[in-house]
């Protein structure tokens, strides 16, 4: 499902350290953001998971994220919904959404916020769902907790919410249970009951990674379809490259907690500038193992939370560190919508 | 949940009690000639013969086993030797009496066991979860009748609260179901703390999070359901228990029910009487199966249904 028309780092025609040309601004960058992370941390009391994060997803957007397993994908959604679970926390930052701070916010109003105005899909649909509870059920609860609505039209609403997605036979398999359904099935349901209330922020969690390549496909679709219509913000954590391009306005990249690189996703598919986005690039050039998250272009693996090198912590794999990666870099903008921490950015060689 | 899981639980459930029935006949007469067993050493070889004749001990074996299945059918259990009655109103006139105190224990044991377990699972590692769990292990190993004399100890004799006998009041039932309920009660703690700290991990518990569904209602409507599954087959499991224990703790208390007169017919060789009883404790736990199966069924409709819809 790799798309012809993405170029891939090596094809790109800009030379090393371009300042980018940019295009049209969309009209989006102009509107508030729905969701903002204002240098969030994230850890326990021994460590820190996710570092100084900071990102911002307008309506109608789909930022994507993306990194090899375990650099804190997660825990940044976990966090944006307030659903971290002790031993982890929120250590420091700001998290504002719809112009409120989540921080000053008590569990009863997040609870109220979440499945009506930020929802959250996850990766294994199945047993997401409640295996003893019907599927239009599990749709039509939070239409009845959020909206007030009888279960009576919170069922009749459910599906309609079920055909939406594209479910044939709603009535009938609104009535089912999630053993009943298919995975591919068991994500659209996810996808109704994420759309029921008309969030402003959907965050999906590799959502399509545990379907095979045509279902996957087919999410994809309805998604932006959906996406589209409702003018959602999303957040769209992947660790693979062709969903990304599929999807993505915007993307993060993530490395051992850290946003490593920001920008459109012209600008990193075209000119990718931080070492590691280029590493990331060279593996979908080569297929290799995207899906299991590891990356075996680049030589090594990620440090472990609780070892990560001072400075940047990329240097352990870099080709390009020096004794200046010992310095931990910020993230500093290249061109208009671009933003890199690294002491060397820009195209490798 | 479909009528054929019930119909094929029911078929299952029939063939059990068949088999109940006929592993009863078969003991009875294994265990030697129930006419010498009830008679005193002396009487008269004629005598003999002639409750012989009366029970029908004299006919073949294949006779007496189908007059015998066909008087359970009909109802007709036998005479109790002692009362000179139907074996089956000796024993039915006990049997609200231990419903009484079995039902009883049972509510008590769900109550304090689906409550403990619950507290225990949702504050677990905490001093309530520690000292709950401490107390389940006392209360599953100690036996019956050593908890039931130690409450007379207490409340009969040294405090005077409690009577530590017979029937009649709500305070005449307190301290035998208590002693009935109380090792069932720590089983089931115990089942519900594991099988809900596994529940509440399971990643639908996370959703329903992320749609913002209060924490009683996950508590109650998500986590409970699916957490219920191995609870009820575990009371149903140890129903068994529950009827032995029965037995014991009516004689402690002095209880007039169906335990009592087990013990009391058993100890007068009225085997008429100990077979109705005997078969109506299998008939009992043959019914509370089924209803645990039917329950099942319907908390788990992936055992409700084998069927199996598929589609991209
Ligand atoms: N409760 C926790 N306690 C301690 N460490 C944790 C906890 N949850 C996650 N981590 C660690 O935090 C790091 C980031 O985890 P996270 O789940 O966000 O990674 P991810 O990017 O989503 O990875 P994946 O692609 O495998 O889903 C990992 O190293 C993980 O081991
Ligand atoms: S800062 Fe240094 S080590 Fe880190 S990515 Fe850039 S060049 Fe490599
Ligand atoms: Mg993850």
């Amino acid at each position: 499902m790799m798309p012809s028309f993405v170029p891939t780092s090596g094809a790109g025609s800009a030379g090393a350290s371009t300042v980018l040309p940019f295009g049209a601004d969309r009209a989006a960058d102009a509107m508030p953001p729905v969701l903002s992370l204002e240098g969030l941390t994230v850890g326990s009391d021994a460590v820190d998971l996710v570092i100084d994060a900071s990102l911002t997803v307008a309506p109608g957007e789909t930022l994507c994220l993306v990194g090899e397993s375990g650099c804190g994908k997660s825990l940044t959604c976990l966090a944006a919904m307030g659903l971290l679970a002790e031993p982890v926390r929120r250590k420091a930052g700001r998290i504002r959404f719809l112009g409120r701070d989540l921080g000053e916010l008590d569990e009863r109003d997040l609870r109220q916020m979440r499945g009506r105005d930020m929802t959250m899909i996850f990766q294994d649909p199945v047993a997401s769902l409640n295996p003893v509870q019907r599927v239009g059920w599990q749709v039509a609860e939070a239409l009845v907790i959020h909206e007030g609505l009888s279960s009576k039209v919170a069922a009749r609403r459910a599906v309609e919410l079920v055909d939406k997605v594209g479910i044939a036979d709603p009535e009938a398999r609104a009535g089912a249970f999630p053993h009943q359904l298919s995975g591919g099935m068991c994500q659209r349901v996810m996808i109704a009951m994420a759309l029921a209330c008309r969030p402003r922020l959907i965050v999906s969690d590799e959502a399509t990674t545990a379907l095979d390549v045509t279902t996957q496909a087919q999410i994809l679709t309805l998604m932006r379809r959906l996406q589209e219509e409702t003018g959602t913000a999303m957040i769209f954590v992947t660790h693979d490259l062709s969903v990304v391009a599929e999807i993505a306005d915007r993307v993060a990249v993530m490395y051992s907690g850290r946003i490593v690189e920001t920008g459109s996703v012209d600008d990193i598919f075209d000119h990718p500038s931080h070492p590691y986005t280029q590493g990331l690039m060279d593996c979908r050039l080569h297929a290799l193992s995207a899906t299991d998250g590891r990356l075996a272009a680049i030589g090594g693996t990620v440090p472990r939370p609780s070892a990560r090198p001072l400075g940047c912590a990329f240097r352990t794999r870099c080709p390009r560190a020096s004794q200046r990666c010992a310095i931990t870099p910020d993230l500093r903008p290249i061109g208009s919508s671009q933003r890199v921490a690294c002491h060397f950015p820009g195209r490798a060689q | 949940m479909s009528p054929q899981f019930v119909l094929t639980k029911l078929f299952r459930a029939i063939l059990t009690l068949f088999l109940a029935v006929t592993f009863v006949f078969v003991v009875l007469r294994m265990s030697g000639d129930p006419v010498a067993q009830m008679l005193p050493d002396d009487v008269p070889a004629a005598v003999i013969t002639q409750y012989r004749e009366m029970w029908g001990l004299d006919r073949p074996l294949p006779e007496q086993y189908l007059r015998y299945v066909s008087g359970i059918l009909s109802g007709n259990l036998g005479f109790s030797f002692r009362d000179d009655r139907p074996a089956l109103d000796v024993v039915l006139e006990r049997v609200p009496l231990t419903l009484e105190l079995g039902l009883t224990a049972l509510l008590l044991t769900l109550a304090l066991g689906l409550g403990a377990g619950t507290l225990a699972a949702l504050k677990r590692g905490s001093g309530t979860d520690h000292v709950t769990m401490a107390f389940t292990i006392l209360g599953h190993s100690m036996p019956n009748f050593f908890l039931g004399i130690l409450l007379i100890l207490l409340f009969a004799m040294t405090w005077r609260v409690l009577p530590s006998s017979g029937t009649g009041s709500v305070k005449h039932l307190i301290m035998p179901a208590v002693t009935l309920g109380t090792s069932y009660a720590a089983t089931v703690a115990r089942f519900t703390r594991s099988s809900l700290l596994e529940v509440l991990h399971q990643p639908f518990m996370r959703t329903a999070r992320a749609k913002g569904v209060p924490f009683r209602r996950r508590l109650m409507s998500h986590a409970l359901p699916n957490a219920g599954i191995p609870i009820v087959t575990v009371i149903g499991l140890r129903i068994g228990a529950l009827i032995g224990g029965a037995v014991v703790v009516e004689s402690v208390f002095a209880w007039p029910g169906v335990g009592q007169l087990l013990v009391n017919a058993v100890a007068f060789r009225d085997l008429a009487v100990v077979q109705t009883v005997v078969l109506l404790i299998a008939f009992t736990m043959v019914a509370v199966n089924f209803l645990v199966d039917i329950l099942y069924g319907w908390l788990d409709p992936r055992i409700g249904s084998a069927r199996r819809e598929v589609s991209a």
